[in-house]
């Protein structure tokens, strides 16, 4: 049935996370910082795939899943961009460089970067912090140039100062041939001379062809009208891809928080496609 | 097949105690629970349904994972030592032995449970049939013969004798050390012990549950009926009927801050709970009913759905006996029963 519990050899349980030390924190916006995180001797903690997620604790305070935002492609450390929202989150916002978290996973499935995604023409579509799981994507098709198409990365958030990476995205994409980035933000601001407007009718403007597969993160909303414009310059559900958030306890979906229909987003996502989304109960 | 005088079973006990752990049914304070043998205690294995399960045995409602404390500065994480000792749990009816065949589906799939595991692993099973199955009883409706349980030994209560089969090599081991006490039984006693509980089980108002509605092709099918609006009305969203249920396996993680360090332990919850999905940006099931909805979908649907058919209900009528409102699963799977198509 399984091995012996009493071996010595046996695996530490995947409940029990890693100590990591928080070796740099970025201030994104007034509500986003990006964690880098290495294992107490340096390094990695684990190795982890585009899109996957982990869980990042800190003692007495709280335990949530958070989308790994660095990718697989860098090897000296994970990042996690996390926005201001709830107990945990404050309290991590509250943190130092060299204050020790405790991280476990990685968890989940991953965007199918090595299959369905190779050299085809990408889209990112992304509003406010859900560049986060994107992000990872991004590198790693950057960091993986040859195997992919022409790159278009559409991102908006409320203002210019909510862009999270920005130096990232304007010293770095942009500055990539066949990579062009599309930013706007929801009302005109000073010192901001890009677009204007949100994410769906931005998108609707840039007029894409169907000839590449889209990847969509962000809010509910923006997803509903994101999909609702894509369908109509006529992509088909399984040319777009996004993430599903859900409360999660134990990452490993055996505790039952994020089970929706027979999949739970913890280990079956948070990767979906929307022809799969359409087969589940609508509950997410 | 062997056999020991109902009269000699304290003798039994007491042998099986004396090299390990014992769970049997105790009452205490006029109700019946499993607990550990200890010399003074009231076993109670003529009560059919202890008023929980015995799933805490193997999943016990709190358990501690690790503790975190600091050394010189450091975070040190010290995972909680798993069982290593081995135990026996007496009188486990036939629904809920079959009802650790479901929890092995969740907490031994991959990534194994290990703290789960382990006591699966030390735990050794007596299963005793039931002489006189009850009302609310339904386990005929998922395949479970309750005149025959599974289990490392099976036992059987009929005239002034228990009847012993051992059934697997962890079976034959316990009962080769319990060899001085038992004594060669007649196979025909067991013959009539089963015929007599088969008799009753044909008489059983839930006989003819059916199920033909339910299963994997009902994840499609069954979510959006109308049905569930009408179903969940007086739902109280107790969550009684999660624990009492021998297969209800929901939890959470949370910490104890023992002053000296965080300990994390994990404790059963329930999707009845309107917290339960709740995170900081919504929650994605805001209503009672969706959460009603859940619960039977899941063991009704989307459990069988991913287990090769195996429901996540092994019928044993604790919840059609604690609901305070009078809800449960058979009446969730009667109303689907009688729709057109």
């Amino acid at each position: 049935m399984h091995e012996c519990t009493c071996n010595p050899g046996f695996m530490r349980d995947t409940l029990i996370p890693m100590v990591g030390i928080i070796t740099d924190i970025r201030e994104e916006t007034p509500d986003v910082k990006t964690f880098r995180v290495n294992a107490p001797g340096g390094g990695k903690l684990f190795e982890h795939m585009p899109g996957q997620c982990a869980m990042v604790c800190a003692p007495g305070v709280g335990e949530a899943m958070f989308s790994i935002t660095s990718s697989p492609t860098n090897k000296e450390y994970q990042e996690f961009s996390i926005k201001r929202c709830g107990v945990l989150t404050e309290y991590l916002h509250s943190m130092q460089v060299g204050d020790e978290i405790m991280v476990r996973g990685p968890y989940g499935n991953h965007f199918p970067v090595e299959t369905e995604l190779k050299g085809k023409n990408l889209l990112f579509i992304a509003g406010g912090i859900a560049i986060a799981p994107l992000r990872s994507v991004i590198n790693y098709v950057l960091d993986n140039r040859e195997d992919y198409g022409e790159i278009d990365i559409l991102y908006g958030s409320r203002s210019m100062d909510d862009l999270v990476q920005r130096k990232e995205i304007e010293e770095v994409w942009s500055k990539i041939p066949g990579v062009n980035v599309h930013l706007t933000i929801d009302r005109e601001q000073e010192g901001w001379d890009g677009h204007v407007g949100f994410v769906p009718s931005y998108l609707k403007e840039l007029a894409f062809d169907t000839n590449r597969t889209a990847l969509l993160c962000g809010p509910p909303i923006m997803i509903k009208f994101c999909l609702q414009g894509l369908k109509e310059m006529g992509f088909a559900n399984e040319q777009v891809y996004t993430t599903l958030e859900l409360r999660m306890k134990c990452g490993v979906g055996k505790c039952g928080r994020c089970n929706i229909g027979t999949k739970y987003v913890c280990k079956d996502g948070p990767v979906f496609r929307f022809d799969e989304i359409d087969e589940l109960p609508n509950e997410y | 097949m062997y056999k020991i005088k109902k009269t000699d079973l304290p003798k039994l006990y007491e042998a099986i105690a004396r090299t390990q752990e014992l769970y049997l049914p105790v009452s205490s304070a006029g109700k019946t629970n499993f607990a550990p043998w200890t010399e003074n205690i009231q076993p109670d294995i003529d009560t059919l349904k202890t008023v929980r399960s015995p799933k805490d045995v193997f999943f016990p409602q709190c358990e501690n994972l690790y503790t975190v404390t600091r050394e010189e500065g450091k975070m040190k994480i010290t995972p909680e030592t798993l069982e290593r000792e081995n135990f026996v749990i007496f009188g486990i009816r036939a629904c809920d032995v079959r009802a650790l065949a479901v929890l092995d589906k969740v907490f031994l799939s991959d990534p194994m449970d290990s703290y789960y595991a382990a006591r699966r692993e030390h735990g050794v099973i007596v299963s005793l049939a039931c002489g006189r199955p009850d009302v609310s009883c339904f386990c005929g409706t998922f395949g479970i013969d309750c005149a025959k349980p599974e289990g490392d030994v099976a036992t059987w209560l009929y005239g002034e004798y228990l009847y012993w089969q051992p059934q697997t090599p962890k079976g034959e081991k316990l009962t080769a050390s319990l060899e001085k006490l038992l004594e060669e039984g007649e196979e025909t006693a067991v013959e009539e012990a089963k015929a007599a509980i088969r008799a009753i089980c044909d008489k059983l108002p839930l006989k003819d549950l059916s199920l033909e509605k339910w299963g994997a092709e009902a994840a499609k099918n069954n979510f959006d009926s109308p049905l569930w609006e009408e179903l969940y009305k007086g739902c109280l969203a107790c969550g009684t009927c999660t624990f009492v249920c021998p297969t209800c396996q929901c939890y959470d993680i949370k910490d104890y801050n023992t002053g000296n360090g965080v300990q994390r332990y994990r404790c059963w919850d329930s999707c009845m709970y309107s917290d339960f999905t709740m995170m900081a940006h919504g929650n994605n099931r805001t209503s009672q009913m969706q959460r009603f909805r859940q619960r039977f979908m899941h063991k009704l649907a989307y459990f069988p759905a991913n287990n090769q058919g195996m429901f996540s209900c092994v019928g044993c009528g604790r919840c059609v006996d604690k609901c305070p409102s009078h809800l449960n699963i058979v009446k969730v799977i009667k109303a689907f029963g009688k729709e057109e198509n």
